[in-house]
């Protein structure tokens, strides 16, 4: 712990608001409340923390172990037959294909047409450019659950409900991820792009050979919002398919949960199943931990 | 020169909008026009909308906003629903997720990436492993009833329990059942006594579960702000022995306010919009105490197949999210006006401003909160 204050703090404070002869030393009252602090801290992590862990031993435990112990760390016996049964009776492996190929179809739409949008609208200057951007502002603005009826009689009318086709045309563009690159490529001087095409560059090969290398930033974290968002996606799995076939694991884990096939009180069966769907996020998340929390150099350099 | 480079431009600029247009045209635009349409009609779901449909007017609206009977008293009981769970979440997810960023930004504390990680990552998993962890946390003989036993109390059987938790306050005062005051009809067919419930036994459980996954994503936010401002103000405030909820209020508070203002916002876009939690415990069970308008209009077109009516409770949802949100602004903007105009009259005045004796303009806020303190 350091016990000084960097005292070359910002022009806008005001050095003479702090006394200087109390600078060194640390008074009893602020030890007691770094300890209170670590107290709270630990004790909200545990609890943040600690419903994934016993997750995760409920998956082993046998059905009667799950319900009669359910804040166990450890199963009494290690069972797998939950594992097993997700494997044979339920159909996982079918499940995870489908999230898996949805998530990979619409993630890489997302990242390729929400960058050429956002290009169009940052750089290019075409008529009623305006009034696009606006439009998409506007249809930012509208929340999905209200989408949610009027998208599937668009799908029903044109003849896509119930295919992948219409579980992944209508995520394939998101008005936020145009609006995050646009924002980027906005930051990018133009210089560069000037340069290229005094030397004779196309408008689209500028954009794929120069400027899109430069956005790697943005087209990261789009790529974790798009595998994200789509990987957890459940209302709109909801109204766009009813085949058994095209379920992913978010419809297809609920109708587990919701005891559709019997499985009311078969809790190993269902938290195995919310393990196995997690981990492709959790992946994700760890992987990208940095971008993700980018806020986490600034606060520790003392 | 010029029109050698803007002529295509324009032609690319189209070109590389075209797919996004297209695609939010006919997935976006479309649909809402098509909806509104079925709102105001008596489509059955058989065939296209368009030619299968006879037009009824504003029906499925009076249906569900005036004329008493069931699916005006449904929507009624909703929207109390959503209300009790907008009016718990928003306050409370904003102020932990503040409270945890800030502390988690203090320069003394170790292990910042551990508690960051801790509290961000529930908000990564998906609505559907959490609500089936809830559901499994929360069961009559499960984890938090277990914990609760350490103390002594005997947990109800959560999600399962309808019971409002104003009325079992009341309960507790001596008022069983319902008074005869509070046995009319209020707005939208529900009885007075029952908008007073408050959220259910059920509905609480699942305040916690949106508490518990949003903190961490608005923790980011604040913590974003606070790094901007940086954390030396607030330290040194410390140091100098004022206390961390005296130098919070005076100091920190008012530099989150912009981001105190989108937090509140995206929360209150966010909590109307509950669904999949429904979807998973039961579809509105127990007692429609968890029906949600959002839920409703699924209900309403995909089982009961009234899609005209569920298009209308969809788009009177909407109405409700711009006419909150809106709400919201009106009232934060105005109160920060208001102290603007305050302050740029106390300087025309060349007062002190506040307390401070003698205080450059500029900063005024960190410099009188800076006095305050050390006095």
């Amino acid at each position: 712990m350091t016990a000084t204050i960097d005292t070359s703090t910002g022009p806008s404070t005001d050095g003479a608001a702090r006394p200087l002869p109390r600078r060194r030393r640390i008074p009893t009252r602020v030890i007691t409340g770094i300890a209170v602090t670590y107290l709270v801290l630990v004790i909200l992590a545990l609890i943040y923390i600690y419903p994934f862990l016993i997750s995760i031993s409920g998956s082993f435990k046998t059905d009667a172990d799950a319900t009669q112990n359910p804040l166990s760390l450890l199963p009494q016996t290690w069972s797998f037959t939950a594992y097993q049964r997700l494997f044979t009776e339920v159909p996982l492996p079918l499940w995870t294909f489908n999230s898996a190929f949805v998530t990979v179809c619409v993630t890489a739409g997302r990242v390729f047409f929400d960058s050429l949008a956002g290009y169009a609208l940052a750089r290019l200057r075409f008529r009623g450019r305006a009034f696009v951007f606006a439009s998409l502002i506007a249809v930012m603005a509208v929340p999905n659950v209200v989408l949610l009826i009027p998208r599937f009689l668009v799908l029903k009318q044109l003849g896509l409900y119930d295919s992948y086709a219409g579980m992944i045309i209508p995520l394939i563009i998101d008005a936020a991820g145009i609006f995050i690159m646009k924002q980027f490529f906005e930051s990018i001087p133009v210089s560069v792009e000037e340069a290229a095409r005094i030397d004779g560059a196309g408008v689209f090969r500028t954009f794929w050979q120069i400027v899109l290398p430069m956005a790697r930033p943005a087209l990261i974290t789009l790529f974790i919002l798009s595998f994200q968002g789509s990987w957890n996606e459940f209302a709109h799995f909801i109204i766009s398919r009813q085949s058994q076939s095209l379920n992913t694991l978010t419809t297809g884990v609920a109708t587990l949960t919701s005891g559709q096939l019997g499985s009311g009180n078969q809790y190993p069966l269902q938290l195995g199943a919310a393990v196995l769907m997690s981990i492709p996020v959790a992946v994700l998340f760890f992987i990208f931990q940095r971008r993700i929390m980018s806020t986490s150099e600034g606060g520790d350099k003392g | 020169m010029a029109r050698g480079i803007r002529g295509p431009e324009a032609r690319y600029g189209w070109t590389f909008m075209a797919p996004a247009v297209i695609i939010i045209g006919v997935f976006v635009v479309l649909p809402i026009a098509l909806a509104l349409f079925v709102s105001f009609s008596d489509w059955n779901g058989l065939g296209s909308p368009l030619g299968n449909s006879g037009f009824v007017g504003g029906e499925n609206y009076s249906k569900v906003l005036v004329e008493s009977g069931l699916a005006q008293r449904d929507f009624g009981t909703a929207i109390r629903n959503n209300l009790y769970y907008v009016l718990l979440v928003v306050p409370l997810q904003t102020a932990l997720a503040m409270f945890l960023a800030v502390q988690v930004n203090r320069r003394i504390l170790r292990g910042k990436g551990f508690f960051r990680t801790s509290f961000y990552f529930p908000s990564v998993t998906s609505s559907i492993a959490i609500t089936t962890i809830f559901l499994f946390l929360f069961t009559s003989s499960g984890a938090v009833n277990a914990v609760l036993g350490w103390f002594g109390v005997n947990g109800p059987n959560w999600f399962s329990d309808p019971r409002g938790i104003l009325h079992l306050i009341f309960g507790a005062a001596g008022v069983d059942g319902t008074p005869d005051a509070l046995a009319g009809t209020g707005p939208l067919g529900v009885t007075w006594w029952n908008w007073l419930s408050g959220p259910s036994v059920a509905m609480c459980v699942l305040i916690i579960l949106a508490i518990f996954t949003t903190s961490g994503t608005f923790m980011l936010l604040f913590l974003a702000a606070l790094q901007n401002v940086g954390s030396e103000i607030e330290e040194a405030a410390t140091m100098d022995g004022a206390g961390g909820i005296r130098s919070f209020f005076s100091i920190t508070l008012p530099l989150l306010k912009p981001t105190v203002f989108t937090v509140l916002t995206l929360g209150l876009i966010g909590t109307w919009q509950v669904f999949d939690q429904i979807y998973l415990t039961g579809g509105g069970a127990p007692g429609k105490t968890l029906l949600t308008p959002a839920y409703l209009a699924y209900q309403t077109s995909f089982e009961d197949l009234k899609w005209g009516r569920g298009a209308a409770i969809s788009f009177i949802l909407f109405g409700i999210i711009v006419f909150f949100t809106l709400l919201q602004r009106f009232v934060l903007r105005d109160r920060d006006d208001a102290r603007e105009r305050r302050e740029l009259r106390r300087r025309r005045r060349g007062g002190p401003p506040a307390d401070g004796p003698t205080e450059a303009p500029a900063d005024v806020k960190l410099s009188t909160a800076g006095k305050g303190v050390t006095s």
